[in-house]
């Protein structure tokens, strides 16, 4: 057994579980970058939330491979008839790490809860200002407005109370910026005068703990024996940073690591022909498209957009630019959220009747702008290449467009004050919620200057199908509407959706039970390796 | 000599202000700023982006940002890192010795095969070996090092599985960095294998690496010795009936070397500065790849502070060469 001076006892623990190699299951995951640091309210990047997600539970979570809502620290939870109360009922005896500084005393209690929102919420907690201070996605999900107040009722409950009623608000809570926190430990880390390390060296009461983070080269955590759900199989899980694309899948082909994310599009083929590896895939949750400024002549007539709809050539583009990464879209969310509708047939390519339904229209000669934005987005990787072809194609029925960019801050500044005829933009969903797709881009209250409905349609049936469907958390009545606003949507044709992106995950064929999440992030709880 | 070193130190002063206000207009041209480059499709409320760039200091006028800055570095302050909220001092010291353990080696290789080589292209010159060398050096020094290190890797790592693709230590090797030198602290712990782990993870990153700085010192050898090997004092040697070897690595080399020294020294500064490239295919936490994240990310207390300390290191290896030079060749010891 190899002997190791090691000062850190949980550095020993580790080696000593990699020493027993027979017994001790190692995971070991190329990650694509540098986690900011491990707590993820005050992150942004997939990244950050990736190197945080084995850590923290939330009270609510996203089931494996869904965007459904799962009980999480939450057991169950009670909804109000008016929808401004929601009551949730904590599991008992749930127990969070230990490290180097600090031994819980007490299991998981409400408290914990309340500290937690407290950070975000409140500028005056003593903890509003570590590290920056910046709670981004607390902020952007609306959060401040919504919640009226976050109360203990009992160690085992806690209340939320809202200002308004709002379905996707259960959603939110699943998100990864409401991880659960530590109360004792943060308070132990403001007693010693470090409380930035609650963000550097955090506790939670995920599947595994924190061990080390060498900077830009590995992290590690080991397994949480204690956890919620059952002690995972992986006992020691691995970050290798490995920053290039190509470098992660020759680790893979090499068996350096057995899971390996965001693949080059170029290498997927070789990546599939590989015996030792299984490729997984799934559409993102987001979608890209081109957005008809309806206030500016003639993106007012339906009957011109339904015409362009079918001017473009969606396939040539899905395989030119996404190199087959793209699912071609029709509907304004993703097929992986709920109340998708599979009813909906997309417009046919068929330029000939474009250039009829254009004259019927009375719109002969048409000279107009095309934006498309200057960066890589999730939902776009060449923009300027689409807009391209989408000029070349709108020549052919006689329409010039003139293509347009800007720095990219610039870009979507001028794009939501609608300064555009027809715009390229994409949107990737923060909580898997209809809503969050449809309300966000689609209604008439973003329809406002400044707004994010960049097609500055404001239809008000979709609108009222949309406000109904927040107000009721009953999610079969909810998808009726949904349902029904996507068929408006297909009516009115404010955009040309383009494509969802698709999500490669290439993993060595030892690993099993992983499952591609929609949100991007990557979660190993139920995870086997072979031998 | 001490008049020497007297004067190029005064001239650190200046040096550090001129780099320390290049590096801050530079930066500050870049549009964007840290918050705006986080924000995704949903864009950010106007108050609350002013509010943020208030909170980080970044709505002060310019000069008033770069007196303070400025103020703060006198005192050994580099600043607090906008992305990940710790000093950027730390974040330096913790990377910095990865970018040198590579870059040192990076050099031996290259003097180790690059000298030699130049000498004998020298001496042969015209022969096969002679342009074997030269057309061996121009391809190295023109070849794309992203091409060249992933067309290693590809072959040695993925195909024929004799070096490691990235990383600097083998996963199974748990360290606890005492010197922040893998191999040091591979040999500090004891442990069975971690060093000779940790020299394998060294050979195609410092091959890759020093393929430019072998390409330079070859070639650099090879013209020195060939101008050293046409003068007067060679000839004279010969003619006093001195073996050919001593000729050439006595009197030859040791005046052909002067130019090189420099050359070396001018390589060790680039190297130091951060192999961004190799740092990013290798998956080798260096300063290189830190800095050129900082960029995107517009963290620009990192990125002031890492020019800053980057400067002083080229600066300081600057002078040891010149201090080297003045050494090796008397006459300009001696002069005045």
């Amino acid at each position: 057994m190899n002997k190791r001076l090691l000062g850190a006892a949980a550095a020993a623990a580790l080696a000593l579980g990699f020493a027993a190699a027979a017994e001790a299951k190692t995971l070991v995951y190329c990650s694509e970058g540098s986690p900011e640091n491990f707590n993820p309210q005050i992150n942004t990047t997939g990244t950050s939330f990736d190197a945080a997600y084995p850590i923290f539970s939330r009270l609510v979570e996203f089931g494996p491979g869904s965007t459904e809502v799962i009980p999480g620290l939450a057991e169950k939870w009670d909804v109000s008839d008016d929808g401004l109360t929601y009551t949730f009922h904590l599991r008992k005896g749930v127990k969070f790490h230990s490290n180097k500084a600090f031994k819980p005393t007490r299991d998981f209690n409400a408290d914990d809860v309340v500290a937690t929102f407290n950070r975000m919420w409140k500028a005056d907690d003593a903890y509003a200002k570590v590290s920056g201070g910046a709670y981004d996605y607390f902020n952007d999900m609306g959060m401040p407005d919504l919640l009226k107040a976050v109360e203990k009722v009992d160690d085992n409950t806690v209340k939320f109370s809202l200002n308004k009623p709002e379905a996707p608000f259960i959603a939110n809570l699943a998100m990864d910026f409401a991880a659960i926190h530590s109360k004792e430990y943060m308070d132990a880390m403001l007693k010693a005068g470090t409380p930035e390390q609650v963000d550097q060296a955090p506790i939670g009461t995920g599947p595994w703990s924190l061990v080390d983070y060498q900077k830009d080269a590995v992290i590690r955590y080991k397994v949480n024996p204690d956890y919620f759900r059952g002690k995972q199989k992986i006992d020691n899980l691995v970050y290798a940073i490995t920053p290039d694309a190509t470098a992660r899948m020759a680790k893979l082909q090499a068996g350096e690591c057995q899971i390996a994310p965001y693949p080059n599009p170029a290498d997927l083929q070789k990546l599939k022909a590989d015996k030792n590896l299984q490729v997984m895939e799934q559409e993102g949750l987001n979608v890209g498209y081109l957005a008809f400024n309806v206030e500016k002549k003639p993106f007012d007539d339906k009957r011109v957009r339904q015409a362009l709809n079918m001017a473009i050539d969606k396939d040539a583009i899905i395989k030119a630019v996404y190199q087959g990464a793209g699912k071609p879209a029709h509907n304004p969310i993703p097929p992986t959220i709920w109340s998708y509708n599979e009813n909906i047939k997309a417009y046919p390519y068929d330029p000939k009747k474009a250039q009829e339904m254009l004259k019927e229209a009375g719109v002969t000669s048409l000279s107009t702008d095309l934006w498309y934005m200057p960066v890589q987005r999730p939902y776009n990787p060449d923009a300027k290449k689409i807009a391209e072809l989408v000029q070349a194609d709108l020549a052919k029925i006689g329409i010039t467009a003139e293509l347009k960019t800007f720095e990219w801050g610039e870009y979507r500044k001028r794009l939501q004050a609608g300064e555009h005829q027809m715009g390229l933009l994409g949107w990737t969903g923060d909580n898997g919620d209809p809503d969050n797709f449809m309300g966000v881009l689609l209604s008439c209250g973003s329809a406002r200057p400044g707004g994010q409905n960049i097609a500055k349609w404001c239809n008000q049936d979709f609108t009222k199908l949309l406000d109904e469907a927040r107000q009721t958390a009953d999610q079969a009545k909810r998808t009726e509407l949904y349902m029904k606003a996507q068929e408006i949507f297909h009516e009115e044709a404010p955009w040309f959706p383009i494509a969802h992106s698709v999500v490669y995950m290439p993993m060595s064929k030892k690993v099993s039970g992983y499952k591609v999440h929609p949100f991007g992030t990557h979660i190993f709880e139920g995870v086997d390796i072979e031998g | 000599m001490l008049r020497f070193l007297l004067t190029r130190v005064s001239l650190v002063i200046p040096t550090f202000l001129g780099i320390t206000a290049l590096a801050f207009i530079l930066i500050h041209l870049v549009p964007g700023d840290p918050v705006e480059v986080r924000v995704g499709e949903r864009g950010i409320a106007p108050e609350r982006h002013a509010q943020l760039l208030h909170e980080m200091g970044l709505d002060r006028p310019w000069w008033q940002q770069f007196l303070s800055y400025v103020g703060d570095v006198l005192q050994g302050d580099l600043g607090i890192s906008l992305i990940t909220h710790r000093p950027v001092l730390d974040e330096f010291l913790t990377l910095f010795p990865a970018t040198l353990e590579l870059s040192i080696v990076a050099v031996l290789f290259a003097v180790a095969i690059g000298l030699p080589a130049g000498v004998v292209a020298a001496v042969k010159r015209g022969s096969i070996f002679d342009h074997v060398v030269m057309g061996a050096s121009l391809t190295g020094y023109s070849m794309p090092i992203f091409w060249w290190g992933l067309l290693l890797i590809l072959t040695f790592s993925v195909q024929l599985h004799l070096t490691p693709v990235s990383g600097r230590i083998s996963l199974e090797y748990f360290l606890e960095p005492v010197t922040g030198l893998m191999t040091i602290d591979a040999l500090l712990s004891g442990e069975e294998g971690a060093f000779r782990s940790a020299l394998r993870h060294l050979i195609l990153p410092s091959i890759v690496l020093g393929t430019i700085p072998l390409a330079v010192i070859a070639r650099m050898t090879r013209s020195s010795m060939l101008e050293v090997l046409n003068e007067d004092y060679i000839r004279t040697a010969r003619a006093k009936g001195l073996s050919g070897r001593r000729v050439i690595g006595v009197h030859a080399l040791r005046n052909a070397l002067i130019p090189v020294v420099t050359v070396i020294g001018l390589q060790v500064g680039t190297l130091m500065g951060g192999a961004i490239l190799t740092e990013t295919i290798f998956s080798w936490p260096g300063i290189g790849k830190w800095l050129v994240e900082s960029i995107g990310r517009r963290d620009y207390p990192a990125l002031q502070g890492g020019v800053l300390l980057i400067a002083s290191l080229v600066m300081s290896v600057n002078l040891l060469v010149d201090m080297l030079y003045g050494l090796l060749n008397p006459r300009i010891r001696h002069r005045r």
